[in-house]
């Protein structure tokens, strides 16, 4: 690119100053024009497609078969509903059927992976007090290897039903999530990791522990909340 | 090590996840710049001091654009600024420094069309770091490019006096070389999650 | 050629005789980095070409207005506006590609093949032949991004956009979806085009 810059510039007739800024300014305005109507025009449309991806998510794979969502976030262990633009990246999403029944509850949560940051959201169900099921949202495991995390019928089998039942108190759960070698599950608290992609497979251990020690309680005290809530109007 | 500490994003951006080798950043000036150790090292010096200030700019309109709620300047403003920043260093190393400026003067406008300082600000603000993730991931994304560029010249200054094959001359083998690099980076990867 | 260069010439050279990548060696980054995948390497071509062809007609109509001593601060000026308006479309034609791509998008800023043409062309050229030349340079691109994308994705992951085109016992070889396999199908190509032209240059001596 130097050598664009270094033309001699001398020999170029000189232009006034205030030519100069005209010529910046003009361009300047018009460029921001264009932005500010594209921004305009797309926004609406992104901002679906992305309620449509989080909601193929949700209802496909995570809690499959629900029709209808509320978004919470836990602020001082309450859940405050949030709507809009928020509503893409809350923590908690109580999951409905048709029948205005309350399925079961999706949650995000995110954790170091082997290379970067694994992003997923699990499925709680409160009658069966186990997760029902998993979806990697975002992860940039080794191809080939580490993204087994996010096909791999048997690995993905760990989540239909994860024993995270709580204590009667319900203030923790009695037998926080467990991973083992592969084929060594017997216990349905347990994960079987998978070979080949052990650290893949046991950073989402890892998250789901966390995040259901912290979150599972805190949902157990508020499910009156979730189940009478005001049915959402989409 | 939490994922949020600075000892990891620099670790995180200088090895793991290395700018030229794993995010193929600053390509350019990898395959144009590596040919001689000494030029590299100051390249890389030069690389490290520029992504520093622009990552301090890329915080401060930011917070400034999200101040006044218009996301959609910030590639614009983002560039623009950088650019100017670094007219304005080169100016400032000038006056102040002739002795630096000779070692990095010539170095500083091929910088800011170089995609590794561009995708640094993006980078820091699309994983929303504070100040101090800041700094260390600017320390760290410098660091790496410029061990890369170093590996690089080292390797071809070796390549210089072997006999290769003329077809391979040229970009050719650096690519190669850069491939196996880029493996070699790879083992890396478990530094962060392991344990 | 004649001093006053033919329409079909301008769009031609950018595709085969000046290829950007494989003979110019410019826009290096996203060549490698977005190349894993037929569909990406697709995504990132045309939307590079939508940028060249807009900002070479942008430079060409205003090239007799802007002072010289601007004119490069303008350009990107003009080529930021253009890769913001492209990014926004391609979050509204399909999330997941906005995914995969990334800040890949953004970098089209700093793509050296853009401000380039507009440096090297559009600012001397009429607006037709800006756009001839956009538009070859754009495709010469994009068959280069898609000859990267398709060896990567084939090997890679034994698929052609999505579809098994390799038999079901076929084990991929991983490292090409990796950064390195970038680096290795880029510099094969490279050999490839230096031994085409050594052996046409051979056959012409003989």
């Amino acid at each position: 690119m130097a050598e664009i810059q270094t033309q001699p510039i001398s020999e170029v007739p000189q232009a006034s100053s205030f030519h100069m800024i005209a010529a910046m300014g003009g361009v300047g305005f018009l460029a921001g024009i264009l932005i500010v109507l594209t921004y305009q025009l797309t926004l609406p449309v992104i901002n679906k497609n992305k309620a449509v991806y989080l909601e193929k998510a949700l209802f496909n794979e995570v809690i499959k078969g629900a029709t209808h969502k509320i978004a919470y976030k836990i602020e001082d262990s309450n859940l405050v509903e949030v709507t809009g633009e928020a509503a893409m990246n809350a923590q908690i999403y109580a999951c409905y059927g048709e029948d205005h029944h309350l399925m079961g509850v999706a949650v995000a949560a995110s954790g170091q992976g082997f290379q970067e940051l694994i992003r997923l959201v699990y499925g709680y169900s409160p009658e069966k007090e186990a997760i029902i099921g998993l979806k990697v949202l975002e992860s940039k495991e080794t191809p080939g290897l580490g993204d087994k995390i996010e096909k791999d019928p048997h690995f993905l089998k760990n989540f239909e039903a994860l024993d995270v039942s709580l204590t009667p108190d319900k203030s923790r759960i009695t037998h926080p999530i467990e991973w083992v070698k592969p084929g060594e599950k017997n216990k349905p608290w347990q994960i079987d990791t998978i070979t080949g992609a052990t650290i893949s497979s046991t950073a989402v251990s890892k998250i789901l522990r966390s995040s259901t020690e912290k979150v599972i309680p805190i949902i157990a005290r508020h499910l009156d909340q979730l189940k009478t809530a005001d049915f959402p109007a989409n | 090590m939490s994922v949020d500490s600075p000892g990891f994003i620099f670790i995180s951006a200088a090895l793991i996840n290395n700018f030229v080798l794993s995010y193929f950043l600053g390509i350019c000036p990898f395959l144009g710049v590596s040919g001689k150790i000494e030029t590299a090292s100051r390249m890389g010096m030069a690389v490290t001091f520029v992504m520093l200030v622009s990552s301090l700019c890329a915080f401060g309109i930011n917070i400034a654009l999200e101040a006044i709620g218009a996301p959609y300047l910030r590639l614009i403003s983002y560039i623009v600024v950088i650019a100017s920043s670094v007219q304005l260093v080169e100016m400032f190393i000038k006056k102040f420094s002739p002795a630096l400026f000779r070692a990095l003067g010539i170095f500083l406008p091929l910088i800011t069309t170089n995609c590794s300082i561009l995708g640094l600000a993006l980078f820091q603000t699309s994983r929303e770091y504070n100040l101090v993730q800041s700094i260390f991931f600017a320390l760290g994304a410098g660091a790496g490019f410029s061990l890369a560029l170093v590996l690089m010249a080292g390797i071809r200054e070796e390549l210089d006096l072997a006999d290769t094959p003329s077809i391979v001359k040229g970009i050719a083998i650096v690519l190669l070389v850069g491939g196996i690099l880029s493996m070699a980076f790879m083992g890396f990867a478990g530094l962060g999650g392991g344990s | 050629m004649t001093a006053e260069p033919q329409n079909m010439d301008v769009f031609l050279k950018g595709i085969w005789k000046e290829n950007p990548v494989f003979v110019m060696a410019l826009g290096m980054c996203p060549v490698l980095a977005v190349t894993n995948s037929v569909i990406n390497a697709l995504a990132m071509g045309l939307a590079t070409t939508f940028v060249l062809v807009m900002s070479n007609i942008s430079v060409s109509l205003i090239r007799k207005l802007i002072p010289k001593q601007v004119r490069i601060a303008t350009y990107i000026l003009i080529i930021a506006t253009f890769v913001t308006v492209v990014e926004y479309l391609i979050q509204a034609i399909s999330v997941e590609v906005h995914k995969a791509l990334g800040a890949f998008i953004s970098l089209i800023v700093v793509n050296c093949i853009i401000l380039g043409r507009a440096e090297a062309f559009a600012s001397k050229n009429g607006v037709f032949k800006s756009i001839l030349d956009a538009l070859g340079m754009g495709f010469g691109f994009t068959i280069a991004v898609l000859s990267l994308g398709v060896v990567r994705e084939v090997l890679g992951s034994g698929t052609f956009a999505g579809f098994r085109v390799m038999p079901a016992n076929f084990e991929p070889w991983v490292i090409m979806v990796l950064p390195g396999g970038a680096f290795f199908v880029l510099g094969g190509w490279l050999m490839l085009f230096a031994w085409l032209r050594e052996r046409s240059v051979k056959r012409s001596e003989v």
